[in-house]
């Protein structure tokens, strides 16, 4: 049986990809017209809910429920807006590029049915800066769209109409944040906001507001067009669809696979990126970007999905592995974690601004063999107060989760660093 | 004094918002294409322009890292120094630029060709280590193939 691959189907390496009309040829903007034509804004939604999708950018919140929030009827603002969160910036992750530059119609799509469901009159494309390419590929789609009459006033003769702009970002992790997305479209500082009240409720310029990520985004058309039952069976677990995964570090064929949701960490590995590189083992990997916690060897036939990926105590994420092998130093890498998470923190709470860079430089003395045996209850100590609930935002708890693991996983490579006083992989 | 060319660049932008504020990060994008890099009479003109505090817009224009508040080189290296790259050989890469080049990180080189940064991942990790140099993404690389990549930008 061929497996069915609603995000990538009309994905062709190494050619453009498809215009306007080419799109529509493979059954293209057709679930947009039945959305508009044939389904309240509330049957959109509660298809999406039905369908068990879960928000891809790595929190993994159901989508459908994200919407329910958003109020609709005579009395809700007339302004509400819909946000495709493109700045994909968690480190590890490369998935959401495929989708804009292989298939930007794709997410226009999903953009104009999700942006119907809670009556969005304005959506933002939320780009980040380095994505030179994808910018390209989607300010022409937008054009294309437009003059198809799928975006602008009344699209499809519907009376519904939806304007629809891209905005490139100029950097910082932090505008991945959702509200700290808002403050950036906002032209300011992407601080995080206080919450209540939700971007649902009050976000872009005090507007309701959902930011999906792309890859949930682009999910919609292919649950309207089939139901919430066919999307439901292409998943191995409950957490409904397809997954983008993808694997990078020193395996022999990295990349980025589009396989039922549920698909097994050794299925990835070995199967899709071609297992190690000769003469390396693996030693452990980050399921989801940076922010997630290591998983090891005795994990790797865990289902990755949400659910089941908590179970051992790690998060799914973006489902872009990173692979830790044996001749790559633990210590090193965890550094490396903690720089980017140090110098990304905006500032804004003080346990992230002073706790990130005193991890970093606790991690960097180990490194050069100049730590103290203590230093590794300060690590302890800061996993758990920069954990969740003791900072404004997610970032610090995030960072916090490959720190946890590699102290518990790794523990003896960071005892080899003390005593011996020195990185064992370096010469 | 901001440009004609700058004030409708600038002009075009705040239509996709409901308030001239909104444009600011557009705004320093515009002006770093045209000059390279912000100055302070630029974060003046520009709030002028916006309706906005020079100390507000310049709130904005640091928190942003690829806003450059200094002059640049006429070519801008951004190495990524990410977990997939730093495991893949980022610093191997880093330490060749550096003598290559004979600056340190965040220095412009004497002839002004390039100013060498490192930037967060790049979104490429299947092809690391990588790095960008102005608005070219090159990837898989050694140092054999960087050096050849350096060539091209004069």
């Amino acid at each position: 049986m061929t497996m069915e691959k609603p995000l990538t189907k009309n994905i062709r390496p190494d050619q453009p990809p498809l215009e306007v009309k080419e799109y529509e040829k493979t059954g293209g903007y057709q679930a947009a017209r039945k959305a508009l034509k044939e389904m309240s804004p509330k049957q959109v939604q509660e298809m999406v809910k039905q369908s068990n999708l879960k928000g891809r950018g790595g929190a993994g919140f159901p989508t459908g429920m994200k919407w329910g929030f958003v109020p609709l009827g005579d009395d809700a603002p007339k302004t509400k807006y819909l946000i495709a969160n493109a700045d994909e910036m968690e480190p590890g992750t490369f998935k959401d590029r495929v989708l804009l530059e292989g298939d930007p119609h794709l997410l226009i799509e999903g953009m104009l049915i999700s942006a119907y469901a809670i009556q969005a009159s304005v959506a933002y494309i939320f780009l980040r800066w380095a994505y030179k390419s994808s910018a390209q590929v989607i300010e022409k789609a937008i054009t294309e769209a437009y003059n198809a009459g799928y975006l602008g006033k009344n699209i499809l003769g519907t009376g519904y109409h939806l304007d629809l702009y891209l905005h490139t970002s100029v950097g910082r992790y932090m505008c991945g944040e959702e509200t700290g997305l808002l403050n950036a479209l906002e032209g300011k500082r992407a601080n995080p906001r206080a919450k209540p009240p939700f971007p649902q409720i009050s976000g872009l310029f005090g507007k309701p507001t959902i930011v999906n990520n792309v890859e949930t985004l682009c999910s919609v058309p292919g649950i309207i067009s089939n139901g919430a039952e066919w999307y439901k069976k292409l998943s191995h677990t409950e957490d409904g669809g397809t997954k983008l995964y993808g694997v990078s570090g020193k395996v022999k064929k990295p990349g980025v696979w589009e396989l039922p949701m549920g698909t097994t960490m050794r299925e990835i590995l070995e199967e899709h990126a071609g297992g190690m590189w000769d003469g390396l083992k693996f030693r452990g990997a980050l399921p989801g970007g940076a922010s997630t916690d290591f998983m090891v060897e005795e994990h790797l036939d865990v289902q990755m999905d949400f659910t089941n990926v908590a179970k051992v105590g790690s998060r799914l994420g973006t489902g872009t592995i990173i692979v830790l092998d044996d001749k790559t130093c633990p210590v090193g890498m965890v550094k490396n974690l903690q720089h980017f998470f140090a110098q990304e923190s905006c500032g804004w709470c003080t346990p992230c601004r002073d706790g990130l860079p005193w991890v970093e430089k606790i991690l960097d003395a180990i490194e050069k063999g100049e730590g103290q045996p203590e230093d590794l209850d300060v690590l302890a100590m800061h996993s758990k107060y920069l954990g969740p609930g003791n900072t404004f935002c997610a970032l610090a708890p995030g960072a916090m989760e490959p720190l946890q693991s590699a102290l518990k996983y790794f523990k003896e490579d960071f005892d080899r660093h003390i005593k011996t006083k020195k990185c064992p992989w370096r010469n | 004094m901001l440009t004609d060319k700058e004030i409708q660049e600038i002009d075009r932008e705040i239509e996709h918002y409901p308030h001239k504020k909104a444009a600011s990060i557009e705004a320093l994008k515009v002006v770093q294409k045209h000059r390279g890099w912000v100055s302070d009479e630029n974060i003046r003109d520009i709030a002028h322009y916006l309706e906005m505090t020079p100390d507000e817009l310049d709130g904005v224009a640091t928190f942003y890292n690829l806003v450059f508040r200094k002059p640049v080189g006429r070519h801008v290296i951004l190495v990524c120094d990410s977990v997939s790259c730093w495991v893949m050989g980022f610093e191997t890469l880093m330490d060749h630029l550096k003598q290559k080049l004979g600056v340190q990180l965040g220095e412009t080189t004497k002839d002004e060709r390039f100013t060498l940064l490192t930037i967060p991942c790049l979104g490429t990790c299947d092809h690391a280590p990588a790095l960008m140099i102005d608005n070219d993404l090159h990837r898989d690389l050694t140092t054999e193939k960087l050096d050849k990549i350096l060539e091209q930008y004069k």
